[in-house]
């Protein structure tokens, strides 16, 4: 088992993910820079900023699919660390949905959702199915159950991705830019699904572009650039009256 | 011109049989050669791709020395040189074995593990080929390593290289006609045998020659119905319950790459 360090007991709602001074480089270049971010269970943070400014290198550490050089990571009680016993503790509290879906294609959509609540929470098959039914549902792609990821349209494939990372029942859920993959039409299909996740009181952290998004569940907009964050706001704020020139100019990007 | 075949022998069988008993030997050389190769390159094509520097050189080693070692060498290797090196009483046990056997088992062996160094190329090629999100989507979910391996990497994998395995089937069989080397009358032997006792040099290399391309389109047919077999629904273009229009996002899902156009 991993030790278990817990953090911010006095704070309320404690921090489920904390980040302290991280700093990530890849070879001689910086991705992220002193990165400082804490996500408060139940809070709902959206990420922004221009390609390349380290959005998807943060959040890909926060699960442990990158490891940061310095700094400290604390998921769930849980500090990540390179000597750390078991990762695969804390990631299956976190769930994760890429941009380009990675659904496995060999496997049918219900199976896509049933193998890691069986491998790695222990369900049995009765159990994994009806969870993953009941996911399904929620997504409203039951009725595709038994196709296979590449008989759906990409909407359809995010949508079961959602699913899938539900069906760990996860206690974080971490989005890089689900839809920026998908044709316009499909956008809101997934964006409607996050909205109510957001509403079920799911703990998110979103990287994305879609500022309608933003503005009806995001808690806290954080603003990226250059492997640092510049700037975090409530999204009203934000998008009213953001404070630095660099976030005027992204925001002037993205609406036009 | 194959009436000879029918003709009895001094032995009192007809050279047909001694074909047939030859064909025999290939078979169960090429068979159970196959297995051995598959469960080792299986495994040897994984270590080439794990984290694990000690167990990544192993594999490579197995690989570079199997592969790069001509077969027939090899061959007398594992039935001539193998039984000196050993202690004595084993090396001597392993010469008492009696014919055909002595001769089959480094036979098969010698296949097996030479094939495996090829099979093992082909793994490791297949999993290459797949996208990295697949590894990070299982890691994300909390799988371990050995688990993503065994049932999102090596299934994915396998099928990617259905095709080039074909080949590599094609292959073990044939070269169990190596084995005429240390004695086992496997087909080839048995030809140069019934050619030397009927002088038909034609027709007994003839008939041996039909088998190898019998033999040669069973496999091929085989392995094309495995690929059929195998094949995940909607990646196959011909799949016609895949609307055209969603097309596009098939593609994009970057579900396999583009090997698996060519599996097709
Ligand atoms: N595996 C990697 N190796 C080298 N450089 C990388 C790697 N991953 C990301 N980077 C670099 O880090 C920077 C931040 O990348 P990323 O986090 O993907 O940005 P964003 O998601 O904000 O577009 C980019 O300049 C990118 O080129
Ligand atoms: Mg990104």
């Amino acid at each position: 088992m991993v030790q278990q360090t817990v953090v911010d007991e006095t704070r309320r709602p404690p921090a489920i993910v904390a980040v302290e001074g991280v700093v990530k480089r890849f070879g001689r270049f910086t991705a992220l820079n002193d990165i400082n971010l804490s996500v408060r269970a139940g809070e709902k943070i959206v990420l922004c900023g221009p390609s390349g400014s380290g959005k998807s290198t943060l959040i890909r550490c926060i699960n442990h699919i990158e490891t940061h050089d310095s700094g400290r990571i604390v998921v769930d009680g849980v500090e990540l660390t390179d000597r750390m016993g078991d990762i695969n503790t804390v990631r299956r509290e976190v769930g994760m949905v890429f941009q380009s879906f990675n659904l496995f294609p060999h496997l049918s959509i219900v199976e896509n959702c049933m193998l890691a609540p069986m491998k790695v929470r222990g369900l049995s098959r009765a159990q994994a199915h009806e969870r993953a039914r009941g996911f399904l549902r929620k997504v409203r792609i039951h009725d595709q159950a038994d196709k296979y990821p590449g008989q759906l349209s990409g909407g359809q494939q995010q949508r079961v991705a959602i699913a899938r990372a539900l069906c760990m029942q996860p206690k974080i859920m971490l989005f890089d830019e689900p839809t920026s993959a998908l044709d316009p039409e499909m956008v809101k299909e997934v964006l409607d699904i996050m909205v109510e996740l957001a509403r079920d009181g799911m703990t998110m952290v979103c990287v994305t572009h879609e500022m309608g998004f933003a503005r009806e569940v995001a808690d806290r907009v954080v603003f990226m650039d250059h492997g640092a964050i510049v700037e975090e706001a409530d999204p009203e704020t934000f998008f009213r009256a953001p404070r630095t020139e660099r976030a005027r100019d992204f925001l002037g990007q993205i609406i036009h | 011109m194959f009436a000879v075949l029918f003709e009895p022998t001094a032995d009192g069988q007809r050279y047909i049989d001694w074909l047939l008993s030859g064909l025999g030997w290939t078979l169960a050389l090429a068979f159970f050669g196959w297995w051995i190769a598959f469960a080792v390159g299986i495994v040897v094509g994984i270590g080439r791709t794990v984290q694990n520097r000690a167990f990544a050189a192993l594999a490579r080693l197995y690989v570079e020395v199997f592969r790069n070692i001509p077969v027939l060498v090899q061959m007398f290797l594992w039935y001539f040189v193998l039984p000196e090196i050993l202690p004595t009483t084993l090396g001597n046990a392993i010469k008492q074995i009696p014919p055909p056997w002595g001769s089959f088992f480094p036979a098969l062996i010698c296949l097996g593990l030479y094939t495996a160094a090829r099979i093992a190329e082909q793994v490791r090629a297949g999993i290459e080929a797949l996208p990295k999100g697949q590894t990070e989507a299982a890691s994300a979910l909390g799988l371990s390593p050995y688990l993503t391996y065994r049932h999102i990497i090596v299934p994915q994998a396998l099928r990617l290289i259905v095709p080039s395995l074909t080949s590599e089937v094609m292959g073990i069989y044939k070269n169990t006609s190596v084995a005429l080397t240390i004695g086992l009358m496997e087909l080839t032997a048995q030809a140069r045998q019934i050619s030397e006792a009927t002088f038909q040099t034609f027709t007994a290399f003839g008939a041996a020659t039909l088998i190898y391309l019998a033999l040669a389109l069973i496999a091929y047919q085989g392995m094309a119905l495995i690929d059929r077999a195998v094949r995940i629904p909607g990646t196959a273009r011909t799949d016609d319950d895949i609307a055209p229009n969603l097309a596009e996002d098939i593609q994009q899902a970057g579900a396999l790459p583009a090997g698996m156009e060519i599996a097709k």
